[in-house]
């Protein structure tokens, strides 16, 4: 980020993505008379038939108001990082891995299959590591790139279960299909199981308490990202996935105080933690918190005050949360901190991002005639209407809204308005205009659209609240004024509550770093449990992965005889009596020899009688070959033989003997072992030599072996013939070993001479 | 015979097992050539054993007369042999290098790849 490098920008890099971005945004855009006047557009294309999996897209209310804030909010950040990172090296594979994330959003929110869906999904999260740990030199970048990916990634997988289970109790992976159904899966039995395990990937993605804490650490992200996915658009992933699914899943108890209660203590939690912060950004991020928690909130309940709410408030929150983290990113440009207790009168030097965070900040403290006004107001009827707790959900609303209030006045009215608290590191200067259109445009928004609801009640609310609620006309009407009400008392108390809390922020604050720093972490709770795995880890590998080449053969012959012995134990029809008919006195002096010569290998201590014992046995086994009609066969094992003894022999002139005093070699727990192997496979023989023969090959082999090949050796027309490919790859696998070998030898030799 | 060659391919296989895991690997190194042994044995026999008939069709004929030697599985074990010899020597000159680059022929101090750890 040096000035030269902001005069140079980023050339075509840097425009395509804005590009790509506005043209989408004003794709989805187009399609908003359509979807308000005629209900979902949808388009299909097939993809893996064989499984249901289409390439389903549906573009409905809720998809399209997720679509525009991803795709506006997308542009307005492409625009922003092109100035933010100007001239950085790797300004591409930024561009890249935000573009993709872009794409990735998109289409989480227009699938209509499940399947589908789960794959987007876990595209964001992929993104979302590439662009936390876009900083990778830095040791925590890192560590919050993992972090946020393996909590998400963790909630993935229990997201995945939950959606195949879904789908086959619906017996369709379509989403429009399922929520069409929804009382066959809230009766079915796995009802309870699919909610957990869909909700496990929600609470995770949406950062729910107890699963929050990555969050805040994926701060580490550069700004524009913080921006865009960690406050915009895929924290709130989660949501969607909640309210595409409301439908299907809500209206049982389950339910309602699962989302109810969890929602609740997010927004009061991470309420409380944001007026902790002095990092502007992490005051950010746990604000974010709680519009997560608020907007989990809401979904708990199925009246129309609560859904309207929902999708209102997630509209206000993308506006002004998004201009404030880009504001950040402005100040943390032209100071060089983004530290709260530091930071105060900007507004001469930063005049324009001033008034951007000025009315951004009205619009989340909920002053009328901001849009955050009319959310607030919506959010206490919404609250009231929860049927079963009011006092409970307003209560925790009322608290979270006054402490958003005081975050608003510490991140967007102290630093520009009030003395500086210490010496900045840079002279602040403005930033350049693309840095400013997206603070700007996202916080004239929230006031156009404040005074001027109508703009959105029609296009975005009423669709977005109809295909939560699947029914037409069901939202409540966006108002200003709507008369003296609970809503507007409760409205009066925040505000009150709000300006008490920021006029004692700083003394609240060090009651609150006390608070925290006594209290369990859960960041090093996280910590401890990665340890507890590695630690396991290790212990695991340490158990297996011994290093000593005889424990790894103990294994896996004791693996092998369980195995074997226990398969023959449950199949074999029983012990197959031991017969000798028609022995020669040959057939027992052969078996003879190869026995002793066996027991002589196994034993002895002298190398010069396991080379003749190894002869013996060779020998032997070239005379049954001879015996039982198999001529070629014994003449290469001869050779062979010959060729082994020999390389022995030659070889162990230039070893050490195989023990020093001579000694037999004895251990009883392999003799145990080996005679078990052996018994084993003794019985395997004996089992299929009491099965029929299948002699077909070797028929069509004697069949053609002269007509066709013109042979009269059947076992070499066999060889260089029918299994010519065979032969060539057994003829390279011995030239390989000879090739190796030398190799081997050569730079023995060298050993040797140096 | 059948039977009688089943029991020798069981011991062939405990000796091979029972050398294999020796520390000295030259001891290794001889489990694996009764093992080669023991293989190409079962190979054979599991084909059936013909006595004296080898499988070659005289002069004149164009099939062999009935009763010769199956020869499908003297084919395998023709191949078996020489891929087990092929591997048998790239092993020997293994341990010789190992020998000469290592001082040992001693498995357990072979521990070049996966060092001792401390304390253990």
């Amino acid at each position: 980020m040096t000035t030269a490098g902001e005069k140079r920008g980023n050339g075509i890099i840097g425009v395509l993505p804005i590009a790509l971005a506005a043209a989408l945004f004003v794709f989805f855009f187009s399609q908003i008379s359509a979807v308000s006047r005629f209900g979902p557009q949808m388009v299909s294309v097939p993809w893996v038939p064989a499984l249901d999996v289409q390439l389903a897209f549906t573009l409905d209310g809720l998809s399209l108001v997720f679509a525009l804030l991803i795709s506006g909010i997308g542009t307005l950040v492409m625009l922003y990082s092109n100035s933010y990172l100007a001239g950085h090296p790797q300004y591409a594979r930024f561009a890249l891995y935000l573009t993709l994330f872009m794409l990735a959003m998109l289409g989480l929110v227009v699938s209509d299959n499940l399947l589908a869906l789960f794959v987007f999904w876990e595209l964001t999260t992929l993104t979302s590591y590439l662009l936390i740990g876009f900083g990778h030199e830095s040791a925590s970048s890192r560590r919050s790139a993992l972090q946020a990916m393996l909590v998400t990634g963790a909630g993935a997988l229990a997201l995945l279960a939950g959606l195949i289970l879904l789908g086959s109790v619906a017996g369709t992976y379509s989403i429009s299909g399922i929520i069409a159904q929804g009382d066959v899966v809230r009766e079915h039995a796995l009802y309870v199981p699919i909610l957990v395990l869909i909700l496990a990937g929600a609470f995770t993605k949406s950062a729910q308490v107890p699963f929050h804490f990555w969050l805040p650490n994926a701060m580490a992200a550069p700004t524009p990202v913080s921006a865009f996915l960690h406050s915009a658009t895929m924290v709130k992933a989660g949501v969607y996935l909640m309210a595409r699914l409301h439908p299907a899943l809500s209206g049982t108890e389950v339910w309602l105080w699962t989302l109810t209660i969890l929602g609740a203590v997010t927004a009061v939690f991470a309420s409380v933690l944001a007026l902790r912060q002095t990092d502007l950004k992490l005051a950010l991020a746990y604000t974010t918190l709680m519009a997560l928690g608020t907007l989990t909130l809401f979904l708990g309940s199925d009246t129309e005050y609560a859904i309207t709410a929902f999708c209102t408030f997630l509209i206000v929150h993308s506006l002004y949360k998004a201009a404030l983290f880009l504001v950040v990113g402005c100040v943390d440009h032209g100071t060089g901190t983004r530290d709260a207790a530091l930071l105060g009168g900007l507004a001469r030097a930063m005049p324009v991002t001033a008034i951007a965070a000025g009315v951004a900040a009205l619009s989340m403290a909920g002053f009328p005639p901001f849009l955050g006004f009319i959310g607030k107001e919506l959010k206490y009827a919404g609250a009231l209407a929860v049927a079963s707790e009011p006092v409970l959900v307003a209560g925790a609303v009322l608290v979270a809204n006054a402490l958003m209030l005081a975050v608003a006045g510490v991140v967007s009215f102290k630093p520009f308005w009030r003395p500086a608290g210490g010496a900045l590191p840079d002279t602040p200067h403005e930033a350049p205009w693309p840095m400013l259109a997206g603070p700007v445009i996202l916080a004239a928004l929230g006031a156009v659209f404040g005074i001027q609801p109508d703009l959105i009640q029609a296009t975005l609310i009423n669709p977005g609240v109809d295909s939560i609620l699947r029914a037409r006309g069901e939202a409540k009407e966006l108002h200003l004024w709507a008369g003296v009400n609970l809503p507007l008392i409760l409205s009066v108390a925040t505000f009150i509550l709000g300006l008490t809390l920021y006029a004692l922020h700083g003394r609240l604050r060090a009651v609150l770093t006390r608070w925290d720093e006594a209290a369990p972490h859960f960041d090093t709770g996280w910590d401890r449990l990665l340890d507890g795995l590695k630690a396991v880890a290790s212990w695991q590998t340490r158990l297996l992965q011994s290093g000593v080449l005889r424990r790894y053969l103990l294994t896996i012959f004791g693996a092998l005889f369980v195995t074997l012995a226990w398969t023959l134990y449950a199949r074999s029809p029983g012990i197959p009596a031991l017969s000798f008919p028609d022995l020669e006195l040959k057939h027992w002096a052969i078996i003879a020899l190869i026995i002793a010569g066996t027991i002589e290998v196994a034993l002895t201590g002298s190398r010069v009688a396991a080379i003749a014992a190894l002869g013996v046995v060779g020998i032997g086994v070239a005379l049954i070959f001879v015996i039982y009609g198999a001529p070629d066969v014994a003449i290469t094992q001869l050779l062979v033989e010959t060729l082994v003894v020999v390389l022995i022999a030659v070889v162990m002139l230039r070893l050490p003997h195989l023990d020093e005093n001579r000694r037999r070699d004895w251990r009883p727990r392999d003799a145990v072992l080996g005679a078990g192997v052996g018994v084993v496979v003794t019985m395997i023989v004996l089992q299929v030599l009491a099965q029929p023969l299948d002699t077909r090959l070797t028929d069509y082999f004697e069949v053609t072996a002269w007509p066709e090949a013109f042979g009269r050796n059947i076992v070499n027309v066999i060889l260089v013939d029918f299994r010519a490919l065979d032969t060539f790859g057994e003829i390279a696998v011995v030239l390989i070993a000879a090739l190796a070998a030398y190799a081997l030898l050569r730079t023995t030799k060298e050993e040797v001479e140096k | 015979m059948e039977t009688l060659i089943a029991i020798a391919i069981g011991i062939l296989t405990a000796a091979a097992v029972y050398l294999m895991l020796a520390r000295n690997v030259l001891r290794f190194i001889f489990g694996l050539l009764l093992l080669s042994n023991a293989a190409n044995l079962l190979i054979f026999t599991a084909g059936r054993l013909t006595q004296g008939a080898p499988p070659l069709i005289p002069k004149g004929a164009d099939i062999p007369p009935e009763g010769v030697a199956n020869a499908l599985p003297q084919a395998l074990v023709l191949t078996a042999i020489v891929i087990g010899f092929g591997l048998f020597a790239f092993a020997l000159v293994l341990i010789f290098r190992a020998y000469t680059g290592l001082g040992t022929l001693d498995s357990d101090d072979m521990r070049v790849a996966e060092p001792k750890e401390q304390g253990r």
